[in-house]
């Protein structure tokens, strides 16, 4: 017998990671904006992505109102602990979000746009790092709400998720450039990419280091035999992927860093997942205590069965027809 | 804080849901109609060929890639929204909620955005035929997004085919009666056709704009012409359409509709119609009533001498603010006789040959350019305050819905929205007008106007060969 808790617990985490996959890319290229100050690289960087972010962000409302679904009794808890982060990035993503239709719209105040994605990215990516080190300290729970205070979500540990997140999406939008544009503006997203590897890697240390301190259940989950066996192989992966991301990136192979990187965030990941198994809230609340019963789950297991499968496809097709090099000034007319 | 002194968290959080939904419900109002509107276009330009159509096309595509994104981004505020304010809501109607959410961003969402960037950027990169079905699939994905969202809605309104299980939860019995919950067929219809009037008043607007400067210029006219056949054939649909969800209302939420009507007292021989008047809910009476009698009965029981309940049959806890339902209600309902107006006007200047000339209908076409996103958000007020203090009509009260908020923190989240949507949406609605200023031109470029444009493209014919050279 299939037990759908955890089916489902497996898709919002896919769901999610989804998300990160392709949204990192977005919030990154937006994030490294004020480094790219002439308007040509400007708008050929943001031509990069402007056929796909809104598929992209729809993996984010995906991610929200299943777990709404799926687990209404940990989106319940969640939310309201995570008010002022959530709040923050939904802001930070109104601003980046017009950004892309306005900033096309005007010349006068086309700095100001730029301001706002750069800003709005910036935004949604801290706090979206600094709710992902706020649910991992674990939260206050009293009966089915909420029972914590207004600023539990910030703590030194938050905040260097938050940063971590910021060097990792960092990484994945300068791949991302070195992927789809050619010139000075592909050798200078070569440049950052070192830097923002060596970043997104000393920040994977600093809370690989401190996650076990928060709890001493991490320390077990991760350093304790048996659990070594499945713990072990993260850390060592990360460091091959690393090697390999580092020689593609002095080989300059434009297709490889980006995926390597993404490899890298998949680890990360996985990691995250070993550390969080089997709660949805760390150590308050089990997936099984937070699962929708078994007839919305149901119902929505035919769904997604069908459904997913059927975007994965026509969101690769808009991938393939905007395939290829983006080219100062040609749009993508 | 100060001014939001002596509010609690319950107020402050519907406040806060009250503005973000307002402002983004008038982006799919219009992005509906118009998503709609452009697969009509380019249907016409792939048939008949005549650029025109393409023209109209492209400009109104412009348009429609700025509400798009708008009612994106405000879209997925409304998606966290329920569990950061509402999140004891959430946890009790999580399991029914939640998944019609999740068909909704499955079935529309993903469809909508998946397609966009081809309908958007596209018509070089992959031909007509599949340009044309990318503008289908964004056109259909609007439609099963306002499927979806209004059955959750409604199961809010008129709740069937649930139980309720030991957490307190409710959970599906039946999906079919979820789905299909009594007001959800009345208030789908209701919707979309509301989008398309809306659209289509708009779409007229910009016509006659243009049309008062230049009665010559081609695009105008067709835009014009088109806006009106859609206002003379929709309003009168709609206002019939409005008058069976009222009847549907009284069946199952008799208390919204005693205060739409202004019924605090029962009429047992025959109720009568109260045009205007100001509902007084202290004393329980409509102060300044002009009131038409007996038609009140005649309308909602088909009989002049019908008795009909009002407010008093009702415990008062359970009463929802009338002044406030009963006026938003006689706004609306004004603003589609104003609609029909409209249409049946167009229609005798058709007749007389007179539809691309008259001052007068083109003034009135442009005063009424607004009037369908008033409408929109007066109903909804209408049908959203008519079914308080509940939040699921007559099982879950809106005080039992809110999240352990502290009103401070709700506040300062208000007063951020509240900046941040004044800048961003007073942004858009500048640069929607600037594109709405300029006529429609031969050539019209895409959204990626600053790039000098092919010349490809401009009639079907004519994009084949260039489309058949590049490849």
């Amino acid at each position: 017998m299939i037990d759908i808790a955890i089916v489902w617990a497996f898709i919002i985490a896919f769901a999610v990671f989804v998300y990160v996959v392709m949204d990192g890319f977005d919030l990154g290229l937006g994030m490294l904006f004020p480094l790219f100050p002439k308007k040509e690289d400007r708008d050929v960087m943001m031509n990069t992505v402007a056929p796909v972010w809104d598929g992209n962000e729809t993996w984010l409302v995906l991610g929200g109102g299943g777990l709404m679904a799926a687990f209404p009794l940990a989106y319940a808890v969640l939310m309201p602990a995570l008010y002022t982060p959530i709040i923050i990035m939904l802001l930070g993503l109104v601003f980046r979000g017009v950004a892309f239709e306005f900033r096309w719209r005007t010349t006068r105040e086309r700095n100001l746009w730029d301001i706002a994605f750069a800003g709005g990215s910036l935004l949604a990516t801290l706090s979206q790092g600094i709710a992902l080190g706020a649910i991992l300290q674990g939260v206050t729970v009293s009966g089915r709400h909420y029972g914590g205070g207004w600023w539990d979500w910030l703590t030194p540990f938050s905040v260097l998720t938050g940063l971590a997140l910021v060097a990792g999406y960092g990484l994945l939008g300068a791949t991302w450039l070195i992927l789809k544009t050619e010139g000075e503006l592909r050798e200078r997203a070569y440049g950052l990419s070192w830097w923002l590897l060596f970043a997104m890697l000393g920040a994977i240390g600093a809370v690989s280091l401190a996650t076990p301190f928060l709890d001493a259940e991490y320390a077990r989950r991760w350093f304790a035999w048996p659990n070594v066996l499945f713990s072990a192989p993260v850390p060592i992966a990360v460091a091959a992927v690393t090697i390999l991301l580092l020689r593609a990136l002095a080989a300059k192979q434009d297709f490889r860093p980006f995926f390597l990187s993404l490899a890298l965030f998949a680890l990360s990941y996985a990691g995250l997942g070993i550390s969080m198994w089997p709660y949805i809230v760390p150590r308050s609340i089990t997936i099984w205590q937070a699962a929708a019963p078994d007839s919305s789950l149901v119902f929505m297991s035919y769904g997604f069965a069908v459904l997913v499968p059927v975007i994965l496809g026509y969101t690769a097709w808009a991938y393939y027809v905007f395939r290829g090099k983006v080219q100062a000034g040609a749009g993508y007319h | 804080m100060a001014m939001f002194e002596g509010w609690d968290a319950v107020v402050l959080a519907r406040a806060q849901f009250a503005f973000t939904m307002s402002f983004h419900i008038i982006f799919p109002a219009f992005s509906i109609g118009l998503a709609s509107y452009l697969a009509v276009l380019e249907a016409l330009w792939l048939w008949t060929g005549r650029e025109v159509f393409i023209n109209l096309f492209n400009y109104w595509l412009k348009i429609f890639a700025i509400a798009f994104g708008m009612g994106v981004v405000s879209g997925i505020v409304m998606s966290y929204q329920f569990g950061t304010n509402w999140s004891a809501f959430s946890d009790k109607t999580g399991p029914i909620i939640g998944p019609l959410m999740a068909y909704e961003v499955l079935t529309a969402f993903f469809l909508e955005a998946g397609f966009l960037g081809v309908m958007l950027f596209g018509l070089e990169r992959v031909g007509h035929k599949l340009h044309f079905f990318a503008t289908l699939m964004v056109a259909i994905g609007t439609l099963f997004s306002a499927f979806w969202i209004l059955s959750a809605n409604s199961w809010m309104q008129t709740p069937t085919g649930y139980a309720i299980n030991e957490a307190g939860q409710f959970i599906a019995a039946d999906w079919w009666k979820v789905i299909f919950n009594p007001s959800f067929p009345y208030r789908l219809v209701h919707m979309v056709l509301a989008a398309y009037l809306t659209t289509a008043l708009v779409v007229g607007a910009v016509g006659a704009w243009h049309l008062m400067k230049n009665s010559h210029l081609p695009g105008p006219r067709v835009m014009f012409s088109m806006a009106m056949w859609m206002a003379t054939l929709v309003a009168p649909l709609q206002i019939l359409a409005g008058d069976q969800h009222g009847l549907n209302t009284l069946e199952h939420q008799p208390a919204k509709l005693m205060a739409m009507e202004g019924h605090y007292q029962s009429h047992p021989d025959g109720a009568p119609l109260i045009l205007f008047g100001l509902p007084n809910q202290k004393e329980a009476r409509v102060d300044y009533a002009v009131e038409v009698p007996k038609l009140g009965s005649l309308i909602l029981k088909h009989n002049p001498n019908a008795p009909l309940a009002g407010l008093d049959t009702i415990p008062r806890e359970n009463w929802p603010p009338v002044p406030v339902t009963f006026w938003s209600f006689r706004i609306m309902v004004g603003i589609g006789f104003l609609m029909l107006g409209l249409g049946l006007l167009s229609l005798i200047m058709r007749w007389r040959g007179q539809l691309y000339q008259s001052r007068f209908m083109h003034v009135f076409a442009l005063a009424m350019g607004p009037s369908g996103f008033i409408a929109v958000l007066a109903g909804w007020v209408t049908t959203e305050t008519g079914r308080q203090p509940f939040t699921v009509f007559g099982l879950l009260r809106t005080s039992d819905s809110v999240s352990p908020l502290a009103a401070p923190a709700v506040a300062s989240s208000l007063i951020a929205f509240g900046i941040v949507y004044f800048m961003v949406y007073l942004a858009g609605a500048i640069y929607l007008m600037r594109l709405m200023a300029s006529p429609p031109h031969h050539g019209e470029e895409g959204p990626r106007g600053d790039v000098p444009a092919r010349a490809a493209g401009i009639t079907p014919a004519s994009g084949v060969a260039a489309h058949g050279l590049q490849s």
